[in-house]
């Protein structure tokens, strides 16, 4: 027998509580599906950073519209669908967080987070015409490091005045 | 957890406590009315204590980078203290540990003001 692919679905109203809940589901997901510590902190953070950006930037904060929100569990990874009901944008038109004339701005740090956090990262056209965020995380291999893997970051200590 | 504010006069310096998560909503406001209603008491110089910090998302690092300019645009100084390694990984990924001044002792931070 083939194995399985679960598969949950959810519509989220364009609303700040969504991206709590969003998060708290898909943290549930991932910790039944055997991701440690790290990596939960890592998907939660990435599926927070996914329904923002369909609430302010997507939907623009307009309650008639919709978030559809849908994890995929595999043998072999998780996979995160955020879809908004807005325009769509392209990943090229993101301007860059970590260039100097950027680090004062108060905002666009979302999607640099999700494709740092998340093994697989892409922005489609959905079916709504709006943007599809779709983000996989590896599945954690049976009997390896508990802690899945310390964060990259973790390399890059930084000297404290 | 939502997030708590106090605030205490160490010199010159106010130093806020804050303590649960700086995210999208109520954190992320709360966070800028504190730092709004100080700066309006006419406090210039800040030591944010996020020493029970323990999550920040993209909503949050906005508004801690609005704070710094704020404070900065009125010739004031903002300055870090005891980050939890999420909150400081955070940071580092973002490269805005090469804009807040860190400290991981309040002694060593509250005598660095100028």
């Amino acid at each position: 027998m083939a194995p399985e692919t679960k598969h949950l679905e959810v519509t989220l109203e364009t609303q700040v509580e969504s991206v709590n809940l969003a998060e708290e589901m898909c943290l549930r997901v991932a910790e039944a599906a055997g991701f440690g510590e790290d990596d939960c902190y890592r998907i939660g953070m990435s599926v927070r950073e996914g329904v923002i950006n369909a609430f302010h930037y997507g939907n623009q904060e307009k309650p008639e519209k919709k978030i559809y929100l849908a994890v995929e569990l595999s043998p072999d990874k998780m996979t995160i669908h955020v879809l908004d009901e807005g325009k769509g944008f392209n990943l090229a038109d993101v301007p860059d967080p970590l260039a100097e004339e950027n680090l004062l701005s108060t905002s666009g740090r979302g999607i640099f987070l999700m494709r740092a956090f998340m093994d697989e990262f892409a922005v489609v056209t959905g079916s709504t015409g709006g943007a599809e965020i779709v983000m996989s995380k590896k599945l954690p291999v049976p009997g390896g490091n508990p802690a899945n893997g310390q964060s990259n970051t973790a390399n890059n200590p930084h000297q404290e005045a | 957890m939502a997030l708590h504010a106090t605030h205490r006069d160490a010199g010159r310096v106010t130093v806020v406590d804050f303590s649960g998560r700086i995210t999208l909503g109520e954190g992320s406001a709360l966070l800028r009315k504190t730092i709004r209603d100080l700066l309006e008491d006419d406090r210039r110089l800040f030591l944010l204590n996020l020493g029970d910090v323990d999550y920040i998302d993209s909503s949050g690092i906005g508004e801690l980078v609005s704070a710094f300019t704020a404070v900065r645009n009125r010739d004031g100084e903002m300055k870090l203290l005891n980050l939890t390694k999420k909150v400081r990984d955070l940071l580092q990924i973002t490269k805005l540990f090469t804009v807040f001044e860190v400290f991981s002792d309040e002694g060593a931070a509250l005598s660095s003001y100028r």
